[in-house]
């Protein structure tokens, strides 16, 4: 035994953890993915298939309205976010190490680092602050909000994808007429677009899922999906709010799936 | 000579890299003329800095102080997209997102071209390198072999005046890398551009290049013609560096030098020298006669191995000096060799060559 490699798969009951723990992951999602269906206005007892609950969900213009809103605000962020990340990422690997770099690599992490809910409160200080000086009440503080936060999901796929590149391939361009401009053009941004397209997806769907900090920084009237739910969930809870998160589980899957092979496939 | 008839002028370049006191010398006070139409070899051990020079051309690096001349122009501070100057780079660096064309068409684009002109001179430029029937490729798709070729269409699409190869051949296979030999000199003879050639490989060197420079600890130890740089090697480390060789210790007289075992010999490159020296002499210039013959050196036969097209002869002078023949191989065996066996020796006529270390 001692000339074998250590081998986790050997351990009794391996087994039985490793499907205890997929139940535990996945049965609660199957739940609820089922009781979405589910015919009666229980979220308990079933009585039946039925889309009832998807359509009623349709029809609900708080729904259509918070959906429209968490859409609009994962866009913004999303867009915003890559484009300060793939700045970010070309500045901190397209050039010599340089002083600081690691300090600069924990600066834009930040938000993978403070908990949430103290940033969640920073920011509903500052901003309070904020709407008082200037009486702006709009989306722009989410926008904000979310934007910062997503800012290092954008960054480490882009960031991955420059430094598995090839630097020689800029070398070439500029050996061949191609001026710093135009390198970046022809060369460096088609080549980062999958590691640019990976990051604004996995922005997107982070500020999508976003509860805490949104909570904190809306204003009246201002609620995004999940903060919808939240509320919806302290009074009457029916199979609706099920429907709700079927449909952004659906649309989660969907965009983590397109991210994991935009990333997969490395030039 | 007037700075016109000149591709490429290095004039005292130095390049160090890191700071004060361990700063290295990749390029230490390197001067070189290149000419045009030339095919010019760099030719050197890995690290003796003769990728370096290359980059100083390309513009990749600029140099630590001296100055890069092209066509009579100072380029040393231009910036590598400004200079006429186009790379085979060792690891190709073809663009995996453009296809065969696009590659090849890149620098034209880049120029601003009309459409039609990029089109027209990448399909030009593949049926030069015969893979017109690939252009609609991606890069991905070819074999290495191919992608050498589709480097050099590249690099000569602009037509540059100058052309640099750094190591290209380097990671074809055997058979490959003798048809891209006979193919670039091909190319060169066509397009009548300077080539400026990176190779670590002495034979490489010698059956493509007009002249060689032979690099060395980021200095030029010689530049000359092939059979100069063979024949007539300056010193120990260009002498072994390229091809086999015998070095024999021996005192100068006159013409002549005395070797450790008291033979006469006569030299060259000893004009103006005196005292102790290196004397090189190739195996293939070395000829095995009958012992006592009037005017050959005694030596003993030590041992012999056979490479098929020929056979090298281990022998030792009366002082224990050693020297290597190389005999071209007799079918029938070798009849005359036999260990401990007393041979004469003789050097071909100019053969035998003074070092300057």
């Amino acid at each position: 035994m001692a000339d074998r490699r250590f081998e986790p798969t050997r351990i009794p009951g391996f087994a039985t953890v490793a499907v205890l723990a997929f139940v535990a992951l996945y049965l609660p999602i199957f739940t609820l993915v089922a009781y979405a269906f589910n015919g009666g206005t229980s979220i308990a007892v079933w009585e039946g298939v039925s889309l009832h609950w998807f359509s009623k969900a349709w029809e609900n213009e708080a729904v259509k309205s918070a959906t429209l809103r968490s859409l609009t605000i994962a866009s913004l962020a999303a867009i915003i976010a890559t484009g300060c990340a793939t700045l970010a990422a070309l500045g901190t690997t397209r050039r010599r190490a340089f002083k600081g770099q690691t300090f600069i690599y924990v600066m834009i992490n930040q938000p993978l680092m403070v908990p949430e809910i103290v940033t969640a409160v920073a920011l509903l200080i500052l901003f309070g602050m904020v709407k008082q000086w200037t009486g702006y009440q709009g989306l722009g503080y989410l926008v904000l909000a979310h934007s910062a936060f997503c800012i290092p999901f954008a960054y480490l796929p882009i960031r991955a994808r420059l430094e598995g590149m090839d630097l020689s391939l800029e070398t070439a361009a500029a050996d061949l007429y191609a001026n710093p401009w135009q390198t970046f053009r022809h060369v460096t941004l088609p080549l980062l677009a999958p590691g640019i397209l990976a990051g604004a997806m996995l922005a997107f769907v982070i500020s999508l899922d976003d509860v805490v900090i949104t909570e904190f920084v809306k204003s009246g009237g201002q609620d995004t999906l999940p903060t919808y739910m939240l509320g919806q969930m302290r009074r009457a809870i029916t199979p609706e709010v099920n429907a709700i998160s079927t449909g952004l589980l659906g649309l989660t899957v969907i965009l983590l799936t397109a991210f994991f092979l935009l990333t997969r496939k490395k030039a | 000579m007037t700075a016109t008839e000149n591709a490429i002028e290095a004039r005292n370049t130095v390049k160090a890299f890191g700071q004060g006191t361990a700063a290295v010398r990749a390029l230490d006070d390197v001067s070189v003329t290149i000419r045009k139409g030339e095919f010019f070899t760099l030719l050197g051990p890995s690290g003796c800095g003769k990728t370096t020079l290359l980059r100083l051309i390309a513009g990749f690096e600029t140099p630590t102080s001296g100055q890069i001349w092209l066509d009579g122009q100072d380029i040393t501070h231009l910036p590598p997209n400004k200079r006429p100057v186009n790379t085979v780079f060792q690891s190709y660096a073809l663009f995996p997102h453009l296809t065969v064309a696009q590659n090849v068409g890149f620098a034209l684009q880049m120029q601003g071209k009309p459409k039609a002109e990029v089109a027209q001179t990448a399909r030009e430029m593949l049926a030069l390198v015969k893979l017109e029937h690939l252009a609609d490729r991606k890069i991905t798709q070819m074999s290495g072999g191919q992608q050498q070729r589709v480097a050099l269409a590249r690099a000569l699409a602009a037509r540059p005046k100058v052309l640099l190869l750094d190591e290209p051949l380097s990671a074809l296979d055997l058979k490959l890398r003798k048809e891209m030999q006979v193919e670039l000199k091909r190319l060169q003879l066509e397009t009548g551009i300077t080539f400026v050639f990176v190779t670590h490989d002495q034979e490489e060197a010698l059956t493509m290049s007009d002249r060689i420079g032979v690099m060395s600890n980021g200095k030029l130890q010689q530049i000359g013609s092939p059979r100069d740089i063979y024949t007539r090697p300056v010193n120990r480390f260009v002498a072994s560096f390229i091809g086999e060789t015998n070095f024999l210790p021996a005192t100068l007289q006159g013409a002549a030098a005395r070797l450790g075992s008291g033979d006469l010999v006569e030299v060259a490159g000893g004009e103006g020298r005196a005292g102790a020296v290196t004397v090189t002499v190739r195996p293939e210039q070395v000829r095995l006669v009958p012992p006592g013959e009037a005017g050959a050196m005694a030596a003993t036969i030590r041992d012999w191995v056979y490479f098929g097209t020929d056979t090298h002869v281990h022998l030792t002078l009366a002082d224990g000096a050693e020297v290597v023949a190389r005999l071209q191989s007799n079918p029938t065996g070798e009849a005359g060799l036999s260990r401990g066996a007393p041979a004469g020796l003789r050097f071909a006529p100019g053969a035998a060559q003074v070092l300057g270390d």
